[in-house]
């Protein structure tokens, strides 16, 4: 009796530890964030708290009717809005291109485009941050030469969400490419050869076939860069404290900065509570046109 | 006829190369510019107009990072936290093994409430986090940076679709041998899980390497900074020194690109079994 009961309950000391701690920090917080965004939880809040008043809907009113929040859900929507295309059109270039050959020169290729995604993104910003320099960058230094420029990148508020843009396309180039093109090697020879027969060129082969069989991986990497831009953090964090005049602050920096730098977080909760509920919808949006495509 | 075709697929072989290698080069190039101006001297680079390499080499920018940038404790930091995000590594086994190979009451209601959690933004949780360890007094400690980020949902269904490929035959005759759950789980399983164990524990130490957000969240106090926290407060104090920065950011960069080159091998391989699921 006592073994039987002991055989019972082994497989949840397996599994025991993993899900106490992803509910203590994953499912709990998100109720907890739930509760918070309808109060007025401060810094004072924190040390006593009954202080804490419940406000109802005040905070998702207010960040309706705050010019800060509203020009960062615009900047986040620019980011999602040329990233996303951005990142999967290149990655799948470079997938397709590498495909082409399969000799050492190409598998060291693959190496070069992923080493920028496993990179530790807040060096990276550094590094960028130096190359984007008017006076002393690599960037303004190179346009020089072939008489362009000097761009202002950065300090512009009209360059510098792109130079933003251009370096976060440059980090999730790798790890898209790799996903790319292990769906790319699994697209049988035999459809490719049966097309050369029938005369079709490679245009015609990459629109016909190799797109075709890339639906998944294509619709995979939307939607997973689709979140990752919206979770936009790192790189106007590490760069530019979204500036110039606010010109880069994304949402995902809004919630921190109301969070940890005003302690605000009733107000910040709410701010992150929309973002979760904007991403929920464009991810059920790109479901939908999914499942349209694959009844077709 | 074939023979034309064959010269023209090598010529487009041979565009294609070309543009790959210029596309990779402009990719590696940043990484270049910030290898080698670590070694160039602050006068150099303040220069207006400077050259690729550095033409006096020096390690000063080197040296400052430890003598005045405190990096020796922020590497510590850094290693510490590493080293226990392997603790995670093995909870995360565990519980894919035992979604994978057990059957118990509420098991499905719980994996599917496992990955529901890779649906959480992190800006989400990280106030209440923050609350949660405020409360336990683990704020500006190290163990409140560690556990936030010690498990992931998404290892563990790697983990239990490695495993659920295991054959049960190979368990029931180790229990019908005495064997205990544990001891299967430690001498079978983990080594027949060597494939998954090794992408796994590579993505485990490039991710505690290169942790940023709840270091920077959790810990007020330098002497719990991460090498990233330290890299970002080294930037703001020394906005003009670019020597310095590149020589903070080398020395993050570059052990993570020696380790990603020696395993590469592994973490290629480890895509194939995603994409396949």
């Amino acid at each position: 009796m006592g073994k039987s009961i002991r055989n019972r309950l082994m497989p949840y000391t397996f599994v025991l530890p993993a899900l106490l701690l992803l509910f203590l920090f994953s499912l709990i917080p998100i109720l907890i964030a739930l509760v918070i965004s309808f109060t007025g939880l401060d810094i004072t809040g924190l040390g006593n708290w009954s202080t804490v008043k419940f406000v109802g809907m005040d905070n998702f009113v207010k960040l309706f009717h705050d010019s800060q929040f509203l020009q960062s859900i615009g900047n986040t929507l620019y980011y999602v809005v040329i990233g996303v295309p951005l990142v999967v059109l290149l990655s799948l270039t470079v997938a397709i291109l590498i495909n082409f050959g399969n000799n050492k020169f190409f598998s060291f290729l693959r190496l070069i485009f992923y080493t920028p995604s496993i990179t530790n993104t807040v060096a990276v910003a550094v590094v960028w941050t130096y190359m984007y320099n008017p006076n002393m960058g690599l960037l303004n230094n190179m346009l020089g030469k072939i008489g362009l420029g000097p761009l202002q990148w950065l300090n512009d508020p009209a360059t510098a969400k792109i130079s933003l843009i251009i370096l976060a396309v440059w980090k999730a180039i790798g790890l898209n490419m790799l996903i790319f093109l292990a769906a790319l090697q699994g697209i049988p020879r035999s459809l490719y050869e049966a097309a050369e027969l029938d005369g079709a060129n490679w245009w015609e082969q990459t629109r016909h076939i190799t797109l075709p069989s890339l639906r998944f991986s294509i619709f995979f990497v939307s939607v997973t860069t689709l979140i990752g831009w919206f979770q936009f953090f790192d790189e106007p964090f590490v760069m530019t404290k979204g500036g110039p005049l606010n010109s880069t602050n994304s949402v995902a920096l809004f919630v921190y900065q109301n969070g940890f730098q005003n302690s605000n977080f009733g107000y910040a909760a709410a701010g992150s509570f929309i973002m979760f509920a904007a991403i929920i919808v464009a991810t059920l949006i790109q479901f939908k046109i999914q499942k349209k495509q694959q009844g077709e | 006829m074939d023979t034309n075709f064959r010269s023209e697929r090598k010529l487009s072989k041979g565009v294609v190369g070309l543009i790959l290698a210029f596309w990779g080069l402009m990719t590696i190039l940043p990484f270049l510019w910030m290898f080698l101006s670590s070694f160039k001297s602050n006068a150099e680079i303040s220069q207006m107009t400077q050259n690729f390499l550095p033409q006096h080499w020096t390690l000063m920018n080197y040296k400052n990072l430890f003598v005045s940038g405190n990096f020796g404790v922020y590497l510590k930091n850094t290693l510490i936290i590493t080293l226990a995000s392997f603790v995670g590594l093995l909870f995360n086994a565990m519980a894919g093994y035992g979604f994978a190979k057990f059957k118990f009451k509420g098991k499905a209601f719980l994996f599917i409430a496992v990955l529901s959690t890779m649906m959480i933004p992190g800006q989400v949780t990280m106030i209440p986090v923050y609350l949660i360890l405020n409360q336990l007094h683990l704020t500006n400690t190290l163990l409140g940076i560690i556990l936030p980020g010690l498990v992931g949902a998404f290892a563990i269904f790697l983990f239990r679709q490695f495993m659920s490929n295991i054959s049960d035959s190979i368990i029931e005759a180790a229990r019908l041998d005495g064997a205990s759950e544990w001891y299967i789980f430690w001498h079978i399983i983990l080594p027949i899980s060597k494939p998954v164990l090794a992408v796994q524990g590579i993505l485990t130490f490039i991710g505690g390497w290169n942790a940023f957000l709840w270091p920077l969240i959790i810990a007020n106090d330098q002497k719990y900074y991460t090498l990233s926290v330290g890299l970002q407060l080294l930037q703001g104090q020394h906005t003009t020194d670019y020597g310095l920065q590149m020589a903070g950011s080398s020395f993050m960069v570059i052990p993570i690109i020696i380790i990603f080159l020696i395993f590469q091998k592994y973490i290629l391989q480890g895509f194939n079994v995603q994409a396949e699921k």
